[in-house]
């Protein structure tokens, strides 16, 4: 292996025509690194309060992601319920074991059946929470961990993803610094998954058809607390 | 690697113009790539800023990279990680061969992935009891049909309903002969209900990289299906398939390209599924893969670096220029002979195959220059295949007539006044020989073009006079 390495980095800098970087520029693109920048950021991803909300909305539904806006964590067992119902899905649903949405009103809720975990294929509706939302595009950003399995994004055939409308974000650069602050500089979790609608495949014929792998549909809680003490 | 057909260039393009099924399947391109990507691009003021901002990246990490793929390395480790430097594909090949029979793999999943294309990996897994299974549904198609992807983003694009039927029959011993599967929803449930059992089932999943992060270690998908993710989330080892070239220096510095991508590429604001990996599942994950490995392949690259293709280096594999290619639009992706199409494939596979096998790609070219015009990384593409065909023609390798024709083009070439004149006549005698119709269904010198094709009739005077006229006027 090693010797492998050797050889693509002596080719590489063969042909860039030097030796291993000299110190200086070494040191500037450490720095480079260390302090990372973000780039030319649109003006649509600089709006703020209730334009970077509406803005958010905007682009799910226009990625075919659909909403409900609720005025409190308490609504959402509700909403769910609303929801699986208007939709003629099951009413069972798997959580992700997030504290968050484990200490929901569910009891008030006799019908729903609920279960905690990880999916093994088997579920037809999940609920995770999102670390935060992207104005830009209506994109949903969800982590993996203890508390937030990934296989809940992707094998169910409906996706809810409770989302706060206090964690919108407008640009991706907003989110790598939180990501920074959570994890710690230059560190990841395993998966960090951005997601904006449906799955989705043109691959026959360039039709367009929803559901391709992943969910079928992705429903997206929007909690306003603000809204409701306005 | 995958064996190719590239000096069979000209057969191949005339079997495809021949084949009415072929032709009727590149129909669309206006409709779905052209239109959507141009009304992405309009709709984003900044969307040319970005573009040169995603070219400055790439090029600061070109001339950095040996200094960001060691830092890409620590970082992967650091997270639990490892990487497999390949010098060839043969060596990734074996490395990907050597994990998977590690991990004791029967099946393995896999993402789409060029560099898995570029290096065959499929035959190879095969060969030694190990059963690849494709999993985006495009890749999932044509891994039936035994045939390469003729698209870098649509790889099935050739392939009608019917024949995905037919595949879906052959391949499917238990599908019920009544199961009507004449439309694209059927098509589509039947490859989701049997993948989805394959997801499950598989030890091993391999996936490609859009691009590699220095700062953190992680590596990027960027997909539509979700299968991607499935398939580097369920089994219990994840391979990441990635060339050099592929890394950024920073989260950041992925934002800005990523923002040119789906656009240039779908003409979606955003991809449905963009994923960062960073190492295996943590101690208190509840899934997630236990091994994370990533194969990084030079084959030929480190050998651009410092020539005139270095720019080439910079491509993301979006298919825009493929998709703006008259010569593309015409013959599909199966005539350039080998993985990688249209523009680009003509710029990267005689870099990566050779002249002798691969020279003459960049003649199938008209050098309209929409390609560049619409490549997000300012690819400067015409230039890269003129570059090609100078070479090729250093070495004698072409024709005589190619070579006399060059020779005169070079001539004219440096006289910008007699060039003009020249072309005034050609132009001119071209525009009053068809001016009747408008096209021509056939012209002298360029009979295999015009047997399929009409040529638009010059309106009888040159794009430069025409450009000084309005000069004038305005
Ligand atoms: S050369 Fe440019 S347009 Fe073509 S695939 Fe690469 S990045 Fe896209």
């Amino acid at each position: 292996m090693s010797a492998a390495r050797q050889q693509i980095l002596d080719a590489l800098r063969r042909s860039l025509r030097r030796d291993v970087l000299p110190e200086a520029d070494r040191v500037a693109l450490e720095a480079r690194l260390a302090a990372p920048k973000p780039g030319l950021i649109p003006a649509r991803s600089r709006s703020d309060g209730r334009a970077r909300v509406a803005q958010f909305l905007k682009m799910a539904e226009e990625a075919a992601a659909t909403v409900t806006h609720l005025p409190s964590l308490r609504d959402v067992p509700g909403a769910v319920t609303d929801y699986l119902a208007r939709e003629n899905l099951p009413a069972a649903l798997r959580l992700a074991p997030d504290p968050r949405l484990q200490s929901l009103p569910w009891a008030g809720r006799p019908l729903l059946s609920i279960s905690t975990g990880r999916s093994d294929g088997s579920d037809p509706v999940s609920l995770t929470p999102a670390f935060a939302g992207i104005a830009e595009t209506g994109t949903l950003v969800l982590l993996s961990g203890a508390e937030t399995p990934t296989t809940l994004n992707f094998l169910p055939d409906t996706h809810i993803v409770l989302l706060e409308a206090g964690d919108i974000v407008g640009a991706y650069e907003n989110v790598w610094p939180l990501l920074r602050a959570r994890f710690g500089a230059a560190a990841m979790p395993r998966t960090v998954n951005l997601i904006t609608g449906p799955s989705r495949s043109a691959d026959i014929e360039q039709t367009l058809q929803m559901g391709a792998h992943g969910p079928r549909r992705l429903h997206i809680l929007l909690v306003d607390e603000q809204e409701a003490t306005r | 690697m995958q064996t190719a057909t590239s000096h069979r260039f000209k057969e191949n393009a005339r079997t495809a113009l021949d084949d009415p099924a072929l032709q009727k399947a590149l129909g669309n391109f206006q409709e779905n790539f052209i239109d959507r990507r141009a009304r992405a691009a309009a709709r984003l003021p900044e969307f040319d800023a970005l573009r040169d901002a995603a070219r400055d990246i790439k090029d600061h990490v070109l001339e950095n990279l040996d200094f960001y793929l060691e830092r890409f390395e620590a970082k992967v480790v650091e997270a639990g990680g490892q990487v497999h430097w390949c010098t060839d594909a043969d060596a990734a090949r074996s490395a990907v061969l050597e994990i998977c029979r590690a991990a004791g793999a029967r099946t393995v999943t896999k993402g789409k992935s060029m560099i898995g294309e570029e290096i065959a990996l499929n035959e190879h897994l095969a060969a030694h009891g190990i059963e690849p299974v494709e999993t985006d549904l495009g890749e999932y198609i044509i891994q039936l049909r035994h045939e390469p992807p003729s698209h870098l983003i649509a790889p099935a694009i050739h392939v009608n309903k019917d024949q995905i039927a037919d595949a879906f029959r052959a391949a499917h011993a238990d599908l019920d002969p009544a199961r009507p599967l004449g439309e694209a929803p059927a098509l589509l449930a039947e490859a989701r209900a049997r993948l989805r059992s394959r997801f499950l089932a598989a030890d091993v999943g391999i996936t490609g990289a859009n691009f590699l992060i220095a700062e953190t270690g992680s590596t990027v998908i960027v997909t539509n299906e979700g299968n991607g993710d499935l398939t580097q989330t369920l089994p219990r080892v994840h391979i990441v398939l990635a060339s050099l070239e592929k890394v950024v220096p920073t989260l950041e510095d992925a934002s800005t390209i990523l923002r040119v991508l789906a656009r240039s590429a779908t003409g979606q604001e955003f991809s449905v599924y963009t994923t960062f990996s960073t190492g295996p599942r943590r101690p208190n994950d509840l899934d997630g893969p236990e091994q994370f490995h990533v194969i990084l392949l030079d084959n030929g690259r480190s050998r651009m670096l410092g020539t005139e293709f270095q720019d080439m280096l910079r491509c993301i594999r979006c298919g825009a220029c493929l998709n703006h290619c008259p010569v593309y639009q015409a013959v599909g992706g199966h005539a350039y002979g080998w993985v990688y199409p249209g523009p680009m494939g003509a710029v990267l596979t005689p870099s990566l195959l050779g002249v002798g096998e691969a020279g003459h790609l960049p003649n199938a070219s008209t050098f309209c220059g929409r390609c560049e015009s619409v490549c997000p990384m300012r690819i400067p593409l015409p230039k890269m295949m003129r570059h090609w065909r100078e070479r090729e023609f250093e070495r004698h390798l072409a024709p005589a007539a190619a070579r006399h024709g060059l020779r005169l083009w070079a001539f004219l070439a440096r006289r910008p006044a007699l060039y003009r004149f020249a072309a005034a006549i050609a132009a001119g005698l071209l525009g009053a020989f068809g001016r009747r119709r408008g096209r021509f269904r056939s012209l002298p010198l360029a009979g295999g073009w015009t047997a399929h094709r009409d040529l638009p009739a010059p309106e009888g005077r040159t794009f430069q006079q025409l450009w000084a006229k309005r000069r004038r006027v305005s």
